[in-house]
């Protein structure tokens, strides 16, 4: 099908597009356009207004600030896929973008679209819940900063308000001894993924966990921090056994389901694949698991 | 209601200068407006990759990109790949040699997809791997892709593949 009619706007600032946001009733942002231009051809979305960020100067970059990496908001996964600075920096990031759609949909979409679009089974939030990313964004009353784990509201919605566009996304940088796994389940390559898991670890001088982040998708409307396992796995060597209890977790945990891959089958993934990926991540970071 | 902009792009080395609805995608205005049909489309939401064109050198899908995007833009459709009316591009000679296609539907997508990767590849010689990861955005149902492979990798795999019997 095709899109309905609406009227597009391309600022060129983002004071610009802040101020179309905050004059114009019914708008949306169009970052990269994979997922809202479907929607737009689907119907499934009727805006009056399309702000299109595409040529607002200043949104994509990747740069290097010391202890973390700032990205720009329209920088494309494809930029993010070819980065040295971030497979080098932000190894989970880089392991997520490599299960994000196809090269085609790659070299539009962005980072911040996806961040903001917040579809459950999308790769680039999950690696964002686990590296604590801080989102800078600006309104009309001028900048703030969300740590990713405020920004999920609702299914589809985040936390910005009308007049506020994403600015900028910063991760920290991996420590020396840290080291990143990315794994979901779908029936194809490049699917959206039934369920994914990021890990990002940090051993400490006798090779044990001496810290772990672990985030969850496709269970819920967001990404679910595993916070009880990343407790129970804090400061004690890699182990079998420490692990299965862990993972015990995952039984009192609420998981969405559907017809077609129901929450016991998520739950039962969630294991198998935190599993995978905390030994995968662990051996990235040199230690043995 | 309808909402017209004016935009100027480059299509296959030639500037064109047309005033388009916005909400017109890409791929109906390279059909509709410009009467270049070769782009196809399939889904219409970014699934099937028949309507995968080149923007600035990169492949996009164009039922995902609106024509007022395209502004000021360099585009390439499968009508800008063969060097004249009768020789066919490499990619194209390949396809046609390894039974890389049957209804040709995809065809033209498939072409502009290999012809990126051939770009990006500048000469090195690229496993089936790489060539399978980047032909996942185009989908096929003649062929069961094989040919496809075969072809890309006849084109720019590190040995030659003999032809299928």
């Amino acid at each position: 099908m095709k899109a309905p009619a609406f009227t597009y706007h391309a600022p060129r600032t983002v004071a610009e597009a802040v101020s179309l946001l905050g004059r114009l009733d019914n708008a949306r942002v169009l970052a990269g356009g994979q997922s809202l231009m479907p929607m737009l051809n689907l119907r499934i979305a009727a805006p009056d207004h399309l702000i299109d960020l595409g040529r607002v100067a200043g949104l994509t970059g990747i740069e290097d600030r010391g202890s973390v990496i700032a990205i720009g908001a329209m920088t494309t996964q494809r930029t993010l896929e070819r980065s040295e600075l971030v497979r080098n920096n932000i190894p989970l990031l880089a392991h997520a973008v490599d299960h994000v759609g196809h090269q085609q949909t790659r070299n539009r979409g962005t980072l911040g679209g996806s961040i903001c679009h917040l579809d459950p089974s999308a790769e680039l939030p999950v690696a964002a819940a686990a590296l604590d990313a801080v989102l800078t964004v600006e309104g009309s009353t001028g900048r703030r900063r969300i740590p990713f784990t405020e920004f999920p509201a609702g299914y589809l919605t985040n936390a910005l308000a009308p007049d506020e566009i994403l600015v900028e996304i910063e991760f920290r940088k991996a420590g020396p001894r840290g080291g990143a796994a990315f794994m979901e389940f779908n029936r194809r390559p490049a699917d959206f993924a039934v369920v994914s898991v990021a890990i990002e670890v940090c051993l400490g001088s006798r090779d044990h966990i001496e810290r772990v982040a672990i985030a969850v998708g496709g269970i819920a409307f967001a990404p679910v921090r595993m916070t009880e396992i990343e407790a129970a796995l804090a400061g004690r060597p890699f182990a079998a056994a420490t692990l299965a209890e862990a993972l015990g977790s995952f039984d009192s945990i609420d998981v969405d389901g559907d017809d077609i891959y129901p929450s016991d089958f998520r739950r039962e993934l969630c294991g198998v694949l935190t599993e995978r990926a905390l030994k995968a991540a662990i051996q990235s970071a040199g230690g043995h698991a | 209601m309808s909402d017209l902009k004016t935009i100027r792009l480059v299509v296959n080395g030639r500037e064109v200068e047309r005033t388009v609805e916005s909400r017109v995608h890409l791929a109906d205005f390279l059909r509709k407006d410009l009467a270049l049909t070769g782009t196809h489309l399939g889904c219409e939401h970014g699934v099937c990759g028949a309507c995968t064109i080149l923007v600035d050198g990169m492949s996009v899908r164009s039922c995902l990109m609106l024509a007022v995007q395209a502004d000021g833009r360099r585009v390439e459709t499968i009508e800008g790949v063969a060097p004249s009316e009768e020789t066919l591009h490499p990619i194209q000679s390949a396809l046609s040699r390894h039974h890389g296609l049957q209804c040709g539907f995809c065809t033209p997508g498939v072409v502009m997809t290999l012809l990126e990767l051939q770009r990006e590849s500048e000469g090195r010689p690229l496993d089936e791997h790489k060539i399978r990861a980047a032909l996942s955005g185009n989908l096929c149902r003649c062929t069961g892709y094989q040919g496809i492979v075969d072809a890309a990798l006849d084109l720019f795999g590190a040995e030659t593949r003999p032809l299928a019997r």
